[in-house]
């Protein structure tokens, strides 16, 4: 749980209020030039709500510069940042030819797989040769090539599950299954902080939708008993079925799920669990098996697997793992299976090359040195932004830690100061978080040296200091410590 | 003048003096956390005000719509037997002895501690009782069917176990797919083609690693989005990473609840009336499918149906069904057999006729199911068959005056639930949550009269944000949408257009800028285009295009952009690639359309299958002329088909498969996907192949 200190959260709400004041003052001589001008379009209702749109005239077009930052080469350590000019106040930004090369803390390249590859690459543009770019065709029609076939076994094996269905999209992958597996009649208890994919999915199923606090087992338990006993609402008989979901590690707070928990509350009361692996596949466990490997939990155990292929993978895609009877179902309901073109092959084929390369049997010891680096490269990190004062989520081991800002005006500060020192952050503010708590998230990699990470420390402890974020005392430095780090290396 | 400036600057002095007044005085003085106020709680305070005016206002509460009495009746009878049977407690934390629990909340009171462990056995007795159904159904023989395997690029020729086939499985309308062996070097566009993607490879990998917010958007990206936005002549244009997710993501983007949508209802409404009479009389024929429907649809009540009819079926009557329908208060499909309906007779509750046997003489008095009746139902073998259809068995005749009768009556919008429109545009419409009505399959008449009511009915619909959802090229029946009538339809009604391009995109039109230039229609009288680029343009993703304000709105209110990671860019590149070939090659287009028109000519005198599409679709979609009654016997049937003709003369084609969430009734057909790359032996071999493959299949015709 996050708990905001007292004179922030009044700070904060101040801030917003001003901008809102402001934003609506604006608003205000806006529509008195529309109706000035006047609208060639009567009889129509305006396409966009008056609020929504609110949002983002006012407040993501000011700092607009922080997202969506275009760069011109592969999302590895480094990457070149194409620099973005405007000449209205930020209302459009316009490309320039000036590329910065900057640090890469935001990308998920978990294990370095984004830039091209000794043994991957050469392997994808053979299978480009081979299969082409795409498939034009939904796999149960003429999209389903030998590629497609290894990479489900190849999954399947890699995530300790009888077999696999693979989708071209993550976010499909939850939101097209979910309404295959359950639908009206069926309970979805769903953790409160889930990915919007699992969101949309869950609301397109018709199932009842219930949450319970962030990663809290005990509240799981409670409403899971009061749901049980109640029964569904209205008419009060039992439920058909209910899927708890949770995800692995939860990408805007870098905690990890309370699996072994979850799962016994879940065998008790008979319900199916449903993991979504996105960030921690690949990324965390011995031997990068994801949260079930970490936590110890045997993967018979979770009913359903959901990972994606897009971040320690570096490639796109999605999957499901599950018994045979479940993927055999998938492949004959599933809309994703059978109506959406299937993956495109370069990057079926990069999934698989990268999931050799983890297991050890391109016949190096890569992948297990990279799994290690991300390791030892995440607890540095993450202890050392502790100790500089950071407020900083999430729990060791997980690649992602997000360090909390809070006051808005502090968001793009933090942004555009870092990026002056060539160090590339992802800020988070509304609507990926909740209006009050806008973060910075760092993602580190296997691809990260010790340099690197230490020149980000610089950065952050002076544009920390410069915006005031370090919320927390600093530790005094144990230069001893240190010093015995740097024998190691 | 002197004295009025005298006055001015005594006011204006005097004000100062107040408003300086203010902030000195003690209170405004204060100092918090060794910080000086100052003047701020002035301020603060007169936020405080606003903020506790803001408060205080009221929110709009939508009117609940009162709930039928029966069911109301029902409903509390429930809650009430419910509430004394089990009162339950506040749920406890269960980890701890539960005794121990309990006497911690009610340390004095000991019954109510005593109460409390009981209330506590009794839910872990209801959690112990509860059993859920399994994950999934039990697995049938036919949902094992495996695909065909490729063990090379889908392009017009394929290699499937070792053996070369013609491949009309892969929407690659303009023959950018494929491995030049195959095509012995006589098409060269995907040459280039293909090395723009190796190039985009080498340079930015595979995977873009995160969302276009946050370091996903790679130059190739914004270039992409300029090209497409440049070939179709649109402002700006927008890239999703998944065909299917573009749809399901720009409509919530735009749709909230209560806004109108009005989407394609697709009955067989395009057939000559003899074929419909046909295929009216062959659902009779064989088996119909009747449904009783009331407001609270629920499965269970199905599953109840579904368990009576099939289980004990000889001995289940109406009656039973109904006191069924009426206990569980359900929508329930019953799919029955003529024999079954013989047994059964008409079916009349209440003085209603709900369903009506083809073979027994027409009731002599009954009454029709109207959508204020509760419970309400309908039965109607074929919804909306139409009105000048001929009838030749005047048994056949009655029964379906009735259903006429019923239809004319009972036009009920939660009926009409059979979508054309393919899953992705099923499913975001569900998500907007907003209210859909669908009117026939490219039935212009049919939009006009469903735009009037809803602009008659509704009158608050001129606030109400209100879209027509259509696709250019039906994915479900290769039909092209008549855009210009549309376009028409729309300014009179002041309705916006949503137009999924995605089967249109670099087929339609002079130089295949898609439907809107084949209609002659300026892109921008089309409010949201969208289209997957799966297609023509042989890569992955999907795009949506208009004008800015839409564009700009969906980069940060559509699900599918801001939470997903975006396209690879090496398929950035392809498109880009892609649309170049589009705009240089006019002879893809040219020679594309040859392809078509020699398909449809040798397709066409096939005696057991009939063209569904369009003559200028790339889709050809063959369905049967005589169906076997059922969904199912129809797939096997084609299936059948589909692997004779892969077997015996290697040409591969698929059938259109539903899955269980579509809700699109369309028949099922076998989908030829038109290649510019196929050779003209290609062409006849695949229709010489059908012909030859529904002759020994289906002997019936000949």
């Amino acid at each position: 749980m996050i708990t905001i200190p007292y004179l922030t959260a009044l700070t904060t709400y101040f801030s917003y209020g001003l901008l809102f004041a402001f934003g609506q003052f604006r608003e205000f001589f806006r529509k008195i030039f529309d109706w000035w001008r006047g609208s060639n379009l009567q009889g129509y209702a305006p396409i966009c709500l008056g609020l929504e749109d609110f949002y983002i005239r006012r407040l993501y077009l000011r700092i607009q510069d922080c997202f969506g930052r275009p760069i011109c080469s592969p999302p590895d350590a480094w990457f070149d940042v194409v620099e973005r000019v405007s000449n209205d106040n930020n209302k459009t930004l316009k490309r320039t030819t000036q590329v910065s090369r900057c640090l890469n803390l935001g990308s998920y390249n978990y294990l370095g797989f984004a830039a091209s590859d000794e043994y991957c690459t050469p392997r994808v543009i053979e299978s480009l040769k081979k299969y082409s770019a795409s498939t034009c065709s939904a796999r149960v029609d003429g999209g389903t090539t030998s590629i497609h076939m290894e990479l489900e076994e190849c999954v399947a094996n890699f995530v300790g599950k009888p077999a696999a269905i693979v989708t071209g999209m993550g976010y499909v992958t939850n939101s097209a299954i979910l309404p295959v597996l359950i639908g009206k009649g069926g309970l979805i208890i769903s953790d409160s902080l889930n990915h919007n994919s699992i969101v949309n999915g869950a609301r397109g199923s018709g199932a009842t939708i219930r949450v319970f606090q962030h990663n809290t087992p005990s509240h799981l338990e409670k409403v899971l008993r009061e749901l049980i006993a109640e029964g569904q609402p209205r008419t009060h008989r039992p439920w058909k079925k209910i899927i708890v979901i949770v995800e692995g590690i939860y990408s805007m707070e870098g905690e990890l799920c309370q699996l072994p928990e979850i799962v016994a509350i879940c065998k008790k009361y008979k319900v199916y669990v449903y993991l979504d692996e996105a960030h921690s596949i690949g990324a965390v466990g011995k031997t990068g098996r994801g949260v079930c490997e970490l936590l110890g939990v045997d993967t018979a155990d979770v009913d359903i697997m959901m990972g994606t292929f897009t971040k320690s993978f570096g490639s796109c895609g999605g999957y499901i793992a599950g018994s045979k009877e479940l993927i055999e179902y998938l492949k004959y309901s599933c809309p994703a299976h059978l109506y959406a073109t299937s993956i495109s092959p370069p990057a079926a084929q990069q999934i698989i090359s990268a999931i050799k390369v983890i297991l050890g049997e391109d016949g190096t010891s890569r992948g297990a040195q990279k799994l290690a680096r991300i390791r030892e490269n995440s607890n540095f990190f993450r202890s050392e932004l502790q100790k500089m004062g950071f407020e900083v989520l999430g729990d060791n081991d997980s690649p992602v830690m997000p360090i909390m800002i809070y006051n808005p005006a502090k968001i793009p500060a933090f942004s555009r100061e870092c990026l002056k020192h060539n160090v590339a952050v992802v800020i988070v503010g509304f609507p990926a978080t909740p209006l009050l708590l806008a973060r910075a998230r760092i993602c580190i990699s296997a691809a990260h040296s010790r340099e690197d990470l230490n020149k980000a420390l610089e950065v952050f402890s002076e544009v920390g200091d410069l915006t005031g974020i370090k919320y927390f005392p600093a530790e005094p430095q144990k230069q001893q410590v240190e010093e015995n780090r740097v024998k190691l290396e | 003048m002197d004295s009025t400036v005298s006055i001015l600057a005594n006011v204006v002095g005097a004000t100062s003096n107040w408003v300086r007044s203010v902030f000195e005085f003690q209170f405004a003085r204060a100092v918090i956390f060794e910080v000086n106020i100052g003047g701020h709680l002035f301020v603060e305070g007169l936020l405080l005000i606003v903020i506790l005016f803001l408060l205080s206002q009221k929110s709009y509460k939508p009117p609940k719509r009162p709930l039928t009495k029966k069911i109301y009746f029902i409903c509390i009878k429930m809650r009430v037997s419910k509430i004394m049977l089990r009162p339950l407690p506040q749920p406890l934390v269960c980890n701890e002895s539960k005794e121990n629990k309990c006497k911690e909340k009610f340390p004095s009171d000991f019954n109510r501690a005593d109460e409390c462990v009981q209330d506590f056995q009794e839910i872990d007795e209801l959690c112990e009782e509860w059993a859920p159904e399994p994950l999934i159904p039990s697995i049938t023989d036919d949902m094992k069917r495996e695909p065909p395997v490729l063990e090379s690029a889908a392009g017009p020729h394929t290699i499937v176990k070792g053996k070369d086939v013609v491949n009309f499985t892969s929407a690659n309308y303009l023959g950018l797919l494929g491995s030049q062996e195959l095509l012995n070097g006589t098409f060269t566009s995907n040459v280039e083609w293909q090395e723009t993607c190796t190039t985009a490879l080498e340079k930015y990998g595979v995977g873009s690693c995160g969302p276009r917010g946050f370091y996903g958007t790679i130059d190739v990206h914004l270039d992409c989005e300029a090209r497409i936005a440049k070939f179709l002549g649109t402002p700006d244009s927008i890239l999703y990473s998944y065909g299917l997710s573009t749809m399901f993501s720009a409509i919530p983007a735009f749709c909230k609840k209560g806004d109108v949508v009005s989407n394609l209802y697709i009955e067989n409404e395009n057939l000559p009336s003899t074929e419909r009479t046909k295929k009216f009389t062959n659902a009779l024929g064989h088996s119909s499918i009747f449904c009783v429907c009331t407001r609270f649809d629920n499965s269970l009540g199905f599953l109840l149906l579904q368990r009576l009819l099939c289980l004990e079926k000889a001995n289940v009557s109406w009656d039973e069904i109904l006191y069924t329908a009426k206990c569980e208060r359900q929508l329930a499909y019953v799919n029955l057999g003529t024999s079954e309906l013989d047994r059964l007779g008409h079916g009349i509750w209440d003085g209603r006729l709900i369903a009506a046997s083809p073979n027994a003489p027409p009731p002599k008095t009954f009454m029709v199911a109207t959508p204020n009746d509760e419970p309400q139902y309908i039965g109607v073998p074929f919804a909306n068959v139409g009105t000048d259809v001929k009838i030749n068995n005047p048994e056949i005749a009655t029964c379906h005056q009735i259903s006429l009768l019923l239809t004319l009556f009972c036009n009920l919008p939660f009926s009409c639930r059979d979508e054309g429109v393919h899953w992705g545009i099923q499913n975001g419409l569900q998500l907007s949550r907003s209210t859909i009505i669908y009117f026939k399959h490219n039935n212009m008449e049919s939009l006009r009269n469903t735009l009037e009511k809803v602009t008659q009915e509704n009158k608050q619909a001129r606030k109400l944000r209100r879209y027509i959802v259509v696709e250019a090229v039906y994915q479900n029946s290769g039909k092209i949408a008549p855009l210009d009538e549309i376009i028409k339809l729309k300014e009179k009604y002041r309705f916006r257009v949503l137009l999924d391009e995605s089967n249109s995109i670099g087929v339609l039109g002079s130089s295949g800028r898609g439907l809107t230039e084949h209609c002659k229609v300026p892109s921008d009288k089309i409010d949201i285009i969208t289209a997957a680029m799966g297609h023509a343009l042989a890569t992955e993703g999907g795009f949506c295009t208009g004008n800015a304000r839409v564009i700009e709105h969906q980069r940060l209110s559509s699900s599918g952009y801001v939470f997903s990671a975006s396209l690879p860019p090496y398929l950035a590149s392809a498109t880009i690639k892609a649309i170049d070939i589009v705009e240089e090659k006019p002879e893809l287009l040219v020679k594309l359309r040859q392809n078509i028109a020699l398909l449809t000519k040798g397709l066409s005198d096939i005696k057991s299958l009939e063209i569904v599409n369009d003559p200028l679709s790339p889709i050809i979609f063959l369905a049967l002329k005589q169906s076997t009654g059922s969904s199912k016997g129809d797939l096997q049937v084609l299936e059948d088909i589909a692997d004779h003709v892969l077997k015996e003369d290697g040409v591969f084609i698929v059938t259109s498969k539903r899955s269980t969430l579509d809700k699109c009734k369309l028949p099922i057909g076998i989908r030829l996907f038109v290649s510019a790359a196929h050779s003209e032996a290609d062409l006849v071999k695949a229709s010489e192949s059908l012909k030859r493959a529904t002759a020994s299949l289906l002997p019936a015709y000949d």
